[in-house]
């Protein structure tokens, strides 16, 4: 493991547990441009997604962040950033939770609305994912769930006290992964509201105040700082 | 509580520009603003005539000399042409930060002593040190809901030691700081009312409550057993014996943690605060990124490395002067004593060479 590679792992454990991820993950993620990173004789990762994945990634983004007076979340191109951060920083039980929550997306759509999600009308989308949301934050409360991870965690402390009877401190418990709406929502707020639009349209940036009040007025409806 | 002092100027300095409030002083400050050796004491010493760099440059151990028992300058590996130079000096200045600077002590006059120089008393390499945190309280402030900010200060404010001093006795020893500050929410807050859409765009656009938190730094005992040492296989790419590092908070600190939690929250709730909730984010060693100890000063050669001046015991005319020589940890932030000492060594050093002591 190279340490660009030990930096990505290390963001990842931290960011894992925050909504959203906290901004530092994103500098570790940063991974050179596939040409340049080719030329230098680094290994260059596969492509994870299809432009039509990240096409569709862009469409449920949409619908989380919808551009209104302000720009919306395909302005930010936040299917790319989703398709980088699963690419590059998730861990392949991640990965593999995030890519079949696609699929059920899209099965949901043909049973529930009897056509893809990239056919349905706008309006239709936003129930469906108002469905998935509100699943997303039960997820963690359900009978199956709480089984799975006591069984989990029983398996997984067992494994570390065995490790660290050998001497072995290290060992990386496996964790129960998130319902793959929560981990889709949080990609989504971190891409946008991180992002240039997001930031200085949706937000309001300024990169070099200059001076600091602490006590400035604030009236509803003016928007907070992005940083 | 106070103002948390910080290294940021607010007034203009010859060459460097006053705070911008960008509070992104960890990426290395472009106005020099923020004090760092690059934007201050380089530029000063530059300017003197009389320093000369060398980059890229390994020290890999003092020479030390039998006879006169002193050092007569010290080794390095190029580290980009893998060439060997010495250089010679009448004092030397040890200062390549806590961990380091004990690793050169270990890796030189291994002849005379076994496990280097600073070795006799058997405490070169122990009482590591560090603080632990990440873990507090915070809660909710209601109201002020007419009021922001403007601007990014780059620090917040600063709750001074307070137990086991006067009449105050705890269960441990020592005690911690506090610090903290207010904000209002952002959009990584979540809204309960809202699932998707514009609603949530839009609420989630605004600031949300004005929430305070406040987070421990407590003071970690110098424990003998908690210690780095050279290791005898792994090497560096130069062929340098990398550390190892062995090191545990023990009971004084878990007991330590219980207060760091829960006298945060007893103020936060007296001060008004709501849904106030502590947490403990569990400490690694090390995370303080506050490393100091195993080359300690002392009154007696036969328990420490160091003198009362920085200066080492089985040769006086090497100085370590970083968080090596720290006794204890205390409880704030290190650098500005180690500055201190430095300058405290320093002045001293030049004194004794003038009267031909060294
Ligand atoms: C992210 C972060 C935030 C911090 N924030 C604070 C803070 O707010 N307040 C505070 O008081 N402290 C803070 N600290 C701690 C502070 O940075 C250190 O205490 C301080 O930098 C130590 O100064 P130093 O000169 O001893 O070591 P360093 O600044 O580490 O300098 C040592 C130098 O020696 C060089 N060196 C090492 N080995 C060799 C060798 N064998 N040969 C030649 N050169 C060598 C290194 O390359 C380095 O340039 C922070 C630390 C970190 C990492």
């Amino acid at each position: 493991m190279n340490r660009r590679q030990a930096v990505q792992k290390v963001a990842l454990l931290v960011g894992g547990t925050v909504l959203g991820a906290e901004l530092f993950i994103q500098t570790g993620c940063k991974t050179t441009p596939k040409k340049e990173a080719a030329e230098a004789g680094a290994e260059v990762l596969p492509d994870f997604f299809t432009k039509d994945e990240i096409a569709y990634l862009d469409e449920i983004a949409e619908t989380i962040l919808p551009k209104t007076t302000t720009p919306g979340a395909k302005d930010a191109r936040v299917g790319e950033f989703m398709h980088a951060m699963v690419r590059d920083c998730y861990t392949p039980q991640d990965q593999q939770v995030f890519k079949d929550g696609l699929s059920t997306i899209e099965k949901i759509s043909k049973d529930k609305y009897k056509n893809g999600f990239m056919q349905m009308q706008p309006q239709q989308r936003t129930e469906l994912l108002t469905a998935l949301d509100k699943e997303a934050k039960e997820y963690t409360g359900t009978d199956d769930y709480k089984t799975k991870q006591a069984a989990l965690d029983k398996e997984e402390n067992a494994k570390d006290s065995v490790e660290r009877s050998k001497g072995n401190f290290g060992y990386g418990k496996a964790r129960m992964s998130k319902h793959y709406f929560s981990m889709m929502k949080e990609l989504t707020l971190l891409g946008f509201f991180t992002s240039e639009p997001g930031a200085t349209k949706a937000l309001r940036y300024s990169a070099v105040p200059g001076k600091y009040d602490g006590c400035m007025p604030y009236q509803k409806g003016d928007k907070g700082w992005a940083t | 509580m106070t103002n948390a002092r910080v290294a940021n100027i607010t007034q203009p300095l010859p060459g460097r520009t006053a705070c911008q409030y960008r509070n992104k002083c960890w990426l290395g400050c472009p106005f020099g603003a923020y004090f760092s050796t690059q934007s201050s004491t380089l530029p000063a010493a530059m300017k003197t005539g009389n320093l000369t760099l060398r980059p890229f440059s390994i020290v890999t151990k003092i020479i030390y000399d039998k006879d006169t028992q002193k050092a007569k300058g010290v080794e390095i590996i190029d580290a980009e042409t893998n060439q060997t130079y010495e250089y010679f000096a009448k004092v030397v200045f040890v200062c390549a930060s806590a961990m380091n600077s004990t690793w050169v002590l270990m890796n030189s006059a291994t002849d005379v002593w076994e496990g280097g120089l600073g070795s006799s008393s058997g405490e070169l390499g122990h009482n590591l040190m560090d603080h632990h945190f990440r873990c507090g309280a915070s809660g909710k402030v209601e109201g002020y809901e007419d009021k922001y900010y403007f601007g990014r200060k780059p620090g917040g404010i600063y709750i001074p030691r307070f137990r086991n001093i006067g009449n105050d006795k705890r269960e441990y020893l020592r005690g911690f700081g506090y610090q903290g500050g207010a904000s209002r929410q952002n959009w990584q807050r979540t809204i309960a009312e809202y699932s998707v859409g514009a609603e949530l765009k839009e609420a989630l656009s605004e600031p949300g409550s004005w929430t305070m938190g406040l987070g421990a730094f407590g003071e970690i005992l110098p424990y003998h057993d908690n210690k780095i040492t050279l290791d005898k296989n792994v090497k560096d790419k130069w062929g340098l014996p990398v550390l190892n590092i062995d090191a545990e908070i023990k009971e004084n600190e878990m007991k330590m943690r219980a207060d760091m939690m829960n006298d945060a929250a007893e103020m936060l709730e007296a001060a008004g605060l709501k849904d106030v909730h502590t947490y403990d984010s569990v400490y690694g060693f090390g995370q303080g990124i506050h490393e100091m100890g195993t080359a300690r000063m002392g009154r007696d050669p036969k328990t420490s490395v160091l003198n009362g001046n920085n200066q080492v015991w089985d040769a006086k005319n090497v100085f370590v002067t970083d968080g090596a020589c720290m006794t204890s940890a205390a409880c704030v932030n290190p650098s500005l004593t180690y500055m201190a000492l430095t300058a405290r060594a320093a002045d001293f050093a030049v004194n004794e060479l003038k009267k031909g002591n060294l």
